[in-house]
């Protein structure tokens, strides 16, 4: 955007900034405001389109379905795992299988829950966002 | 057969290797992988070797592709995460031609064989990890105690905050080489069914047009779903290299 304002601008500019140097930090100080202030509308229009277009897509709902469901699945999966490699190796058939299942199911949905946004991630609004900045 | 829907996912050997007693053929899914990884550069080379300060087509396509994996990266890692700009690029590049070139016709699709996602997916988790323990060290598992919890259920947290976070390989690889797999069938088999519908005569041959419609909408569908799944992908790990930046929970 920049580079098609800058021609016809110079082109009203050139006249003034052999008389008057304050004209001209004026005028620059103008076209950076209208270049903000276009940016800004540019970017909420952006925005705009993206929420309508998220909101309408069936393609969204899709891959939310295939992201809650292999993010709960992984949870089960890896908690079974570790439970069978724990029996593997100190020998508590069933014990750690069946402990660890359980923990699975809990990790599973927690996992889910993250993945909805319905629990944050503890403290990240905080802390996490302050070491950003 | 010609209408086996799995046979597209068939690895054959092209130049038998063993080294040891390990099998290292070069087979089809390595020649894809080389495929991949070539046309991804090529690309990226030929389309920003003139660097014009007006950019063509292609040198804007390149620019929108670096800019929307950099934003990416700084929405959710923070400038911190910009370091690692140079893996995440690389793995959404790679994942995205992948599943690109397994659009075309009688290609292999590289990224519906798990081994060849989890692999990506534990360089992730595996780079997590290390940066996490060499930025931080011990502090590094206070991502696995949250603040606030009572003491006695802590074991317990920590228990399930730990499997939480070894099942994020799984299901980033699971996620991406379900939907390639389970499309790529899904395509095949409307597909197949055009073929066997035709062969029944005029009748038939009417009511093949019903899987044909099928066919084109669906494959728009796995185009969009390739794109998707590469995004997905690139966002996640963007998310889990957050952690190691910042493992303040």
């Amino acid at each position: 955007m920049a580079g098609f304002d800058r021609p016809e601008d110079k082109g009203k500019a050139h006249p003034d900034t052999a008389g008057n140097p304050a004209v001209r930090d004026e005028d620059l100080e103008r076209r950076g405001r209208d270049l903000e202030a276009a940016l800004a509308a540019r970017r909420a229009a952006d925005e705009a389109k993206v929420k309508v277009s998220a909101g309408s897509r069936d393609m969204v709902g899709f891959g939310q379905a295939m992201k809650l469901s292999s993010e709960f699945i992984a949870g089960v999966v890896v908690g079974a795992g570790i439970g069978w490699l724990i029996d593997q190796i100190a020998g508590t058939s069933p014990w750690g299988l069946i402990v660890f299942l359980l923990l699975g199911f809990c990790a599973g949905v927690l996992n889910v829950l993250r993945a909805a946004g319905k629990i944050a991630e503890p403290k990240q609004g905080v802390l996490g966002r302050k070491e950003n900045e | 057969m010609a209408n086996d829907p799995i046979h597209q996912f068939h690895i054959s050997k092209l130049i038998p290797i063993e080294v040891g007693g390990i099998d290292l053929s070069f087979t089809n899914s390595s020649l894809f992988m080389v495929a991949t990884v070539a046309s991804a550069a090529a690309f990226l080379y030929f389309t920003t070797t003139s660097r014009s300060l007006v950019p063509g087509r292609a040198q804007s396509m390149a620019e929108m592709s670096y800019e929307f994996v950099a934003n990416m990266l700084r929405d959710s890692a923070g400038t911190a995460g910009m370091r690692f700009f140079p893996l995440v690029f690389s793995l959404f590049m790679f994942v995205l031609f992948a599943n690109m070139l397994g659009m075309f016709p009688y290609f292999f699709t590289v990224t519906s064989q798990i081994i060849v996602t989890f692999s990506l997916a534990l360089v992730v988790i595996g780079t997590v990890v290390l940066y996490g323990f060499y930025k931080h060290g011990l502090k590094f598992l206070g991502l696995f105690v949250p603040s606030g919890v009572p003491g006695a259920l802590v074991p317990l947290v920590v228990a399930i905050e730990v499997i939480s976070f070894l099942s994020r390989p799984v299901s980033l690889s699971v996620r991406l080489f379900a939907s390639m797999l389970a499309g790529h069938i899904t395509l095949k088999v409307f597909a197949g069914f055009i073929v066997s519908l035709g062969a029944l005569g005029p009748l038939g041959i009417a009511t093949a047009v019903l899987p044909l419609l099928m066919t084109v909408a669906l494959t728009g569908l796995e185009f969009l779903i390739s794109f998707i799944q590469a995004y997905v992908f690139a966002i996640l790990t963007c998310m889990y290299l957050n952690d190691a930046v910042h493992p303040n929970h």
